[in-house]
């Protein structure tokens, strides 16, 4: 045995991937808010994008609000990848030799694509950020500089649409069981009824989560949303 | 019943094993599935062939020494320990496969053998409690809520056969550590030693190259005592408790 000191083992890292985990939940909780705003139209949704800058004016400076989640949510996600890859890596070198025959019993679907699927959240949010945060692409070749109408001709595109629906899959699936595993790994699950509990909360917020950020892109495409 | 088996085949640790296959005819559905190996194993001596080694000690599901992976189970498809399966949950004409338990902290040592050691050093670490020898104390003196002590014995039924490890598809022992932290945890004479307990011991679980736990819960699933994921859940919190008094 060697450096026996807590904030070195494994369940530590399984610490950090929880608590970076529940900062995420409580981003696209405030995110799909926001964004559920395009059913209110073009003014509300723009003057709450608008208003997200001007937090805290004049105390802090524009966007300084903003920019302190911004660090937040970077420093999270370096955790939570971080911890992601060495636990992987140590995943792979605990089972060497692969069974010629597995079985999952007992396994839910959703806890068994955490890693794939959290690298597709991962690709999905790299190109997120591309398509409405960093390069304001507007693949119509519209205005790029109105929110509202950059969402609108975005969703408009049939293969976007499909993009961001697959990644609400990836991301409820990975909230499904990753709520419930940072329960468990922050040590609130201590019997079998907290177990329940913790699950259904789990399967809850994956499904208000991947359901309300899809209902824009379905309000788009079923006319609801429009420019 | 007949029977079609693939069973892993290593002459030695420090050999390549591979998958071989073997026909095995007039099996009872009484006999145990170490019974149904040991006819097969008397066959093969009778071909002259090297028989097939593995674990079993007691018989009787107690001991934890017999446990394969058989058709992708740790234990196969029952929730019991190998010695207590029997043919009868198999159909007649059915293939087998039958693998060793596959961890970086237990190599093969042959065939279907493998080497649990690890386990002993991770109890060596802390799962035990230091109490003064002489006379034994009056046990009313020390008392126990019933509900704590039913929980702890539920969870000290773990005997170690590994199965947990085996299945989980990380490779972690977290199962194993939380029954132990729990069954300790939960009584007075664990308290003392309760920080160092769990810190030496997820560091020797790390240390031997067991995977970290992602609460996927195969492991439950698996084991044949039936300890329950909430084990992990306390394990994680006296690591959590531990970190905050400093360790």
């Amino acid at each position: 045995m060697k450096n026996a000191r807590a904030a070195r083992t494994t369940i530590a890292l399984k610490l950090g991937m929880a608590v970076s985990g529940f900062i995420f939940i409580g981003f696209v909780l405030a995110h799909m808010y926001g964004n559920l705003k395009a059913f209110a139209g073009h003014d509300a949704f723009n003057d709450y994008a608008h208003h997200l800058r001007q937090i805290g004016e004049p105390m802090l400076p524009h966007e300084g609000v903003l920019w302190i989640l911004r660090v937040g949510l970077i420093v999270s996600l370096v955790v939570h990848v971080y911890c992601a890859v060495v636990l992987w890596r140590r995943a792979s070198h605990a089972r060497g030799t692969k069974y010629v025959t597995k079985k999952n019993t007992g396994a839910s679907r959703s806890s068994l694509t955490m890693r794939w699927g959290g690298l597709t959240i991962l690709v999905f949010l790299v190109w997120h950020l591309l398509n409405f945060t960093i390069g304001k692409i507007n693949p119509q070749g519209g205005a790029t500089n109105d929110p509202y109408n950059l969402l609108v001709d975005t969703f408009d595109v049939w293969w976007l649409t499909l993009i961001y629906l697959v990644a609400m899959v990836a991301l409820g699936l990975h909230l499904n069981h990753g709520v419930w595993s940072a329960a468990q790994t922050l040590g609130w699950t201590g019997n079998a009824a907290k177990r329940v509990r913790a699950k259904r909360l789990a399967l809850a917020l994956a499904l208000i989560v991947s359901v309300g950020f899809s209902l824009v892109p379905l309000g788009v495409l079923a006319g609801i949303i429009t420019k | 019943m007949n029977l079609t088996l693939k069973i892993w085949r290593q002459p030695d640790a420090s050999s390549a094993g591979a998958m071989h296959t073997y026909q095995l005819a007039d099996v009872s559905e009484d006999m145990s599935f170490l019974e149904m190996l040991d006819v097969l194993n008397e066959q093969l001596n009778a071909e002259g062939e090297e028989p097939i080694a593995f674990d079993s000690d007691c018989r009787e599901g107690i001991c934890g020494a017999c446990g394969l992976m058989i058709n992708g189970d740790a234990h196969g498809p029952e929730v019991t320990t190998t010695c207590q399966l029997h043919m009868r949950s198999f159909k007649d004409g059915e293939t087998i496969t039958i693998e060793p338990w596959r961890s970086e902290g237990f190599p093969v040592v042959k065939d279907l053998i493998v080497d649990r050691s690890a386990f002993d050093r991770i109890i060596q670490q802390g799962g035990y409690v230091s109490v003064n020898t002489g006379s034994a104390p009056e046990a009313h003196s020390v008392p126990v809520p019933k509900e704590d002590a039913d929980r702890a014995f539920n969870v000290a039924t773990c005997i170690g056969c590994g199965a947990c490890v085996a299945a989980c598809p990380n490779g972690s022992a977290s199962l194993f550590m939380g029954a132990k932290i729990t069954h300790l945890g939960l009584l007075p004479q664990g308290q003392p030693e309760r920080d160092e307990r769990v810190v030496n011991m997820v560091a020797q679980h790390d240390f031997e190259g067991f995977g970290g736990c992602t609460n996927i819960g195969a492991c439950t699933a698996a084991c044949p005592k039936e300890i329950p994921l909430d084990v992990i859940s306390q394990l994680n919190k006296d690591l959590r408790t531990a970190i905050r008094h400093g360790h």
